[in-house]
């Protein structure tokens, strides 16, 4: 196993009678892109805020690269890099000046802050906005240079909160692009975010926080596993195929079996024993049943949160929006 | 040395994003010129330049600082920019002097403009350099705290308005600058002295009319006092709101 570069014990945060973060206990492996993923008011910018140093964790210890920090986040703030969930960059300065101005924040001597952001702004694609005031920029671009801005003192560790949320499909796209990039380039990334979807496109791990706690941590093949009771097979056909009719010898020729309809073309069969196509195929045949397509279905990573959570992905995705409105 | 490349960044950034904007620099002039003119039409009787000069220098410190810091300090907050000064790797106390610094020196320039207009109109000859320098300085320091104070107690930028004039207006009246502390009620006296504006404002006088109610080290020993006070409230402030 690789070494963790964050670890977090028994972290709380409390406001009064009200738990934000109860109790949490995850590491971060040197390199990786791990996950935090939960509704609204899970836990998750409070999370994210004690890490970074915007607030003071009521019990627990925090370690970045095995020295406790808890008590001075401050001296770990040089390796950490953060990215918000909304911009907090100026709005009057240009590109060129928030880079250089933000890298400046880190002791970063002219010459090289300079030419760190140019490098910067070619990478992210931006070289052509570098003397626009940045409150031109699109959402997307904002998004960008605020990514940017995060990492121009080369961090260690990089925090990116809901890193896609509110901007267009293309620039998520090159979001996710860049983030991969950093990651490969050596920086290990610790991001929150509700879109399921990246988060399992993109995280190595992920864990799944809910009402200040984490429900579920793992890899997304573990996650997986661990949701996957039954095995699942999807038959589509050329023609209409008559379910009730086929359900009841279904049942007594092929046992540990269960049909289910999707539509009048497709239909699923599951099985919580591993699954042999040929006496499936077999059966079709013999009824005259013309077998166009058949593939295995796992189950994606949303009917693992929705499974382990029991929080719909359309409620977080309400919360969210509603949120950001 | 990169704390020193982070204070000079943050202070440049605000001096070239808040203070050395047209608007501001207008305001510096005008205000000043404003407040001169006022008295001027107001007074039933011929007013010696020289004898508002001191009313004239605090108010323009006073106005220009609290009111800069107080409202730029909160903007960034709106605009959530200040929580990118406060993850970096910056001792908050640098962090502050760094916001506050731009504000001081805003509030130097400022007082600087009624002698400039008043050695046009006026002998100021007998002006005594040295403590108009340590006042102005002063007065800009306190000013300039208790502008980081409001910001800090504040969410809104109106709020932070409203809550400047709170201070801002009475302090104007009850520091002895227009009427004398001893000719204020008894009842009101506690609460000039309690003002940082009243010692710079005395301090001012002993500089240009050679007539001060207090010692000077006491006045300068008070200013120092309620700009360290003003200083800590604020950080307790920002520590206890804004790093929750």
């Amino acid at each position: 196993m690789q070494g963790y570069i964050l670890k977090v014990q028994n972290l709380s945060k409390k406001f009064g009678y009200f738990t934000a973060v109860d109790n949490l206990n995850f590491s971060v492996f040197l390199n990786e892109i791990f996950g935090f993923l939960g509704p609204n008011g899970a836990g998750k910018t409070t999370t994210i805020n004690m890490l970074t140093g915007l607030a003071h964790p009521t019990s627990g210890n925090i370690y970045f690269d095995e020295m406790d920090y808890t008590a001075n986040i401050k001296k770990a703030q040089q390796f950490i890099g953060i990215v918000p969930d909304e911009s907090n960059l100026y709005d009057d300065l240009t590109g060129f000046q928030n880079l250089t101005f933000c890298a400046s924040l880190y002791g970063i001597k002219k010459d090289e802050r300079e030419h760190r952001a140019r490098h910067l702004l070619e990478q992210f694609d931006l070289i052509e906005a570098e003397d626009k005031p940045y409150k031109f920029y699109s959402k997307g671009m904002k998004r960008k240079l605020t990514i940017a801005a995060g990492i121009i003192h080369q961090p260690t560790i990089l925090f990116l909160d809901e890193p896609t949320t509110g901007i267009d499909v293309a620039s998520a796209r090159q979001i996710r692009t860049l983030i991969k990039d950093l990651n490969a380039g050596g920086t290990t990334i610790f991001m929150t975010t509700h879109y399921i979807e990246e988060a399992e496109r993109l995280c190595n791990r992920i864990a799944f926080i809910v009402k200040g706690q984490i429900v579920k941590i793992g890899s997304i093949n573990e996650l997986m596993e661990q949701a996957q009771q039954d095995k699942i097979l999807q038959f589509s056909f050329d023609d209409r195929v008559h379910f009730d009719d086929i359900e009841p010898d279904f049942c007594q020729q092929i046992q540990n079996c269960r049909l289910d309809r999707l539509n009048e073309r497709v239909i699923q069969v599951r099985s919580s024993v591993p699954l042999d196509l040929m006496p499936l195929m077999s059966f079709f045949d013999s009824r005259g049943i013309k077998v166009m397509e058949a593939k295995i279905i796992k189950p994606s990573l949303e009917e693992v949160f929705v499974k382990i959570t029991g929080i719909e992905r359309e409620i977080m995705k309400r919360e969210k929006e509603g949120k950001k409105k | 040395m990169k704390t020193a490349i982070a204070f000079w960044n943050i202070l440049m950034k605000d001096m070239r994003n808040y203070y050395l904007k047209p608007p501001n620099i207008s305001w510096g002039i005008i205000f000043p010129f404003a407040w001169m003119l006022m008295f001027f039409v107001k007074s039933q009787t011929p007013v010696e330049v020289i004898n508002i000069l001191p009313g004239v220098v605090a108010m323009s410190i006073l106005f220009g600082t609290t009111s800069m810091l107080s409202v730029t300090i909160t903007f960034e907050r709106r605009s959530r920019s200040f929580d990118r000064l406060l993850l970096a790797p910056i001792h908050l106390i640098w962090l502050m002097l760094a916001k506050s610094f731009g504000a001081i020196l805003f509030g130097i320039i400022n007082a600087f403009i009624p002698f400039i207009i008043a050695f046009f109109v006026t002998d100021i000859s007998n002006i005594h350099w040295g403590i108009v320098l340590i006042s102005v300085i002063f007065i800009a320091i306190t000013s300039t705290f208790l502008g980081l104070f409001i910001a800090v107690s504040v969410s809104e930028v109106f709020e932070a308005q409203t809550f400047s004039n709170f201070f801002r207006f009475p302090m104007v009246f009850l520091c002895g600058l227009f009427i004398p502390i001893s000719q204020l009620p008894i009842f009101l006296r506690p609460l000039s002295y309690a003002m940082p504006l009243t010692y710079g404002a005395d301090l001012l006088k002993m500089a240009i009319h050679h007539s001060g109610n207090f010692p000077f080290v006491l006045n300068f020993m008070i200013l120092l006092g309620f700009s360290i006070l003003l200083f800590l409230a604020s950080k307790r402030n920002i520590i206890k709101k804004w790093i929750y």
